[in-house]
């Protein structure tokens, strides 16, 4: 391969990508307007009614009342919206919740039944009491989460108490740690992730449009008669759009950031989120010559685009409990969805970039980019030469 | 015997519905220039295509400088220098900054690329031009770069699919003179034009082209002489007819 070649096709590339207005609004502008108006205007919840949440349960309760633990855990069992797991430690209950297995992990005192048998045997007299205090994680990542299963847990202890928890005072608080210790998530927090998908996937879009264009105009036949190899100009696209995306991430970070999205993560931790947006912006590549390929002008190629942009932007890039049951499942087919639940993962649950979940959803992301440029080369040059 | 540039043996493609080029057998020596005429359709830029590497002949064999086309395609491409039909140039480059690129593609160092294309410029008359975007150049300055950049790597053997065509006639006249300039210095032309006049002025040998067979091939003077005619011009609509065909 002839590296003179590559960057000078790079270089000319870049260049189109600076000097063409319709190209610098949708490759640049575009995602940076998108995060400002959508994260100054976002702030409903999503998510459906029917949700399910997945939670954990660390029981620690000891002595001679510790059935009460058990009368709890029943209570929480028997309710349709919660599917419970018991852990034998919050260690691993934690590191499940930091890789998005379950939602929030909830950890039963060792004084819990002594707690409840001195409330009923003294209801109206609280000098008699024995305060217990009952922890609650919850995935920072999912906004449902914080949201909905706090008040589900002060209703199960409420009615073990037989009281209204809101009106009367309490030996139980219960106390929901990711909020208490980490600042209040705002609505900004949980698109973030998704934004940082969000803007390379109009990639697809771009590369589709130059393929299409350079085949209209006869360049890709004064790009074919010249000793330019295949490799080497496919090298080139790839290595273009992904420092396209590079720049992408960059602004978007910037802009997030400068609306307040501040994860308390080091710098490994956004190098990583850089390299996972990198290795996304190939499957791009490969949407956009599939679409190229498909597409007969360049204006088709834009509106065909879509068939591409549309999932990946819908199932990938807000993943959470607010996708339907349906809409997870198609999701899982989709690279964007692995990206986003990985920068969510490593930005918002707190999990290492080394952890299982992260690492499985870069595997996923590479080997599926992988492939879909694969795809794409090969469909591309079956029809139409490179 | 004079050595041969371009060496054609019963090269036929077929497409579908249509034969576009027909047993086509021909020689083109070294430091010719040749010119290939014919109609619209005829056959000459499906021939050109396939001796650049563009399009597979569906039997029949091409060498140029030796190397046969279909196997030794990258030597080829090292060989010849094309000006294609269409007018591609990419919009969002500058003058200069194409023939650098294609300079580029053709291995060429910096020294190199910065000599020829201060040459190229000066005789395409874009030296003024050279540092605006060529999506500002007009349609005839767009032509003669094209034209540039075909010739950016100085190669041996150079297909100029109607160069002149849509250019005023100073440009044309420019385009002539570069032309026949390249030809003192030794270099093979392959060139197509629907301009009788160019190639009467231009070309060593003429061979006309019909429904992708060779019908007529010799000097100017030779076919106006054969056919008894005043000038080029008669000699085509002779030989062709006078009906207007589409391009394929």
């Amino acid at each position: 391969m002839n590296t003179q070649r590559v960057l000078a096709l790079t270089k000319k590339e870049m260049k189109k990508t600076i000097r063409e207005p319709a190209v610098l609004f949708m490759i640049f502008l575009f995602p940076i307007v998108f995060v400002f108006a959508f994260g100054a205007s976002f702030c409903g919840l999503g998510g459906s009614q029917n949700a399910i949440y997945q939670v954990g349960v660390v029981n620690l309760a000891a002595g001679a009342n510790q059935q009460w633990s058990h009368v709890f855990t029943n209570d929480l069992s028997n309710l349709t919206m919660l599917k419970v797991s018991f852990y034998v430690d919050n260690q691993s209950a934690q590191s499940d919740l930091s890789q998005g297995k379950i939602q929030a992990v909830v950890l039963i005192p060792r004084s819990f039944g002594d707690c409840i048998t001195a409330y009923n045997i003294a209801p109206n007299q609280p000098s008699q009491w024995i305060n217990a205090t009952v922890p609650l994680y919850l995935d920072k990542g999912s906004l449902v989460a914080t949201q909905a299963i706090p008040p589900i847990f002060q209703q199960v202890l409420g009615s073990m108490l037989s009281q209204n928890q809101q009106a009367l005072a309490s030996p139980i608080q219960l106390q929901t740690a990711s909020l208490v210790e980490v600042k209040q998530s705002s609505a900004l927090d949980f698109i973030a992730p998704g934004m940082f998908t969000f803007a390379s996937i109009f990639l697809i879009m771009m590369v589709a449009q130059s393929f299409t264009q350079d085949r209209e105009n006869g360049m890709m036949k004064r790009i074919r008669i010249s000793p330019t190899t295949p490799t080497e100009f496919m090298a080139s696209q790839v290595i273009s759009y992904m420092s396209i995306a590079l720049i992408q991430a960059a602004l978007v970070f910037a802009m997030t950031y400068a609306m307040g999205f501040k994860p308390a993560v080091g710098v490994p931790a956004y190098a990583f989120a850089f390299i996972l947006v990198l290795v996304f912006s190939v499957s791009n590549v490969g949407f956009g010559l599939i679409t190229a390929t498909i597409a007969k002008t360049s204006s088709a190629a834009t509106g065909l685009a879509f068939i591409f942009v549309l999932p990946q932007l819908f199932l990938g890039t807000f993943v959470g409990a607010s996708l339907s049951g349906g809409a997870k499942v198609a999701g899982q087919f989709i690279p964007s969805y692995y990206v986003t639940d990985a920068l969510t993962s490593v930005f918002l649950r707190g999990a290492s970039i080394g952890s299982v979940t992260v690492l499985l959803d870069l595997a996923v992301v590479a080997v599926s980019c992988v492939a879909i440029l694969a795809v794409g080369i090969v469909l591309y040059a079956k029809y139409y030469k490179i | 015997m004079n050595e041969s540039a371009i060496t054609i043996e019963n090269l036929t493609k077929k497409y579908e519905d249509k034969t576009a080029v027909e047993d086509l057998s021909l020689q083109v020596d070294k430091g010719e220039l040749f010119g290939l005429l014919g109609p619209n359709g005829a056959g000459k830029t499906t021939t050109i295509n396939i001796l650049c590497g563009l399009v597979k002949p569906t039997s029949g064999t091409a060498k140029i400088m030796g190397y046969d086309i279909q196997k030794e395609t990258q030597k080829v491409k090292e060989q010849i220098g094309v000006c294609i039909q269409e007018t591609a140039i990419y919009p969002y480059l500058t003058g200069k900054e194409s023939l650098e690129l294609f300079g580029k593609l053709y291995g060429m160092n910096k020294k190199t690329i910065k000599e020829r294309s201060t040459m190229l410029l000066t005789k395409m008359a874009l030296t003024e031009d050279a540092k605006r975007l060529t999506a500002k150049y007009s349609g005839g300055m767009k032509r003669r770069l094209s034209l540039a950049l075909a010739l950016i790597h100085d190669p041996q053997i150079a297909f100029l699919d109607e160069p002149t065509v849509a250019m005023d006639p100073q440009s044309r006249h420019a385009v002539w003179d570069f032309i026949k300039d390249q030809k003192t210095r030794g270099k093979t032309i392959v060139l197509t034009t629907h301009y009788m006049e160019e190639a009467e002025e231009l070309c060593d040998r003429i061979g006309i082209i019909d429904h992708g067979k060779l019908i007529a091939l010799g000097t100017p003077k030779d076919l106006i002489a054969k056919n008894h005619v005043k000038n080029l011009e008669e000699v085509f609509i002779q030989l062709t007819g006078r009906n207007m065909r589409e391009e394929m």
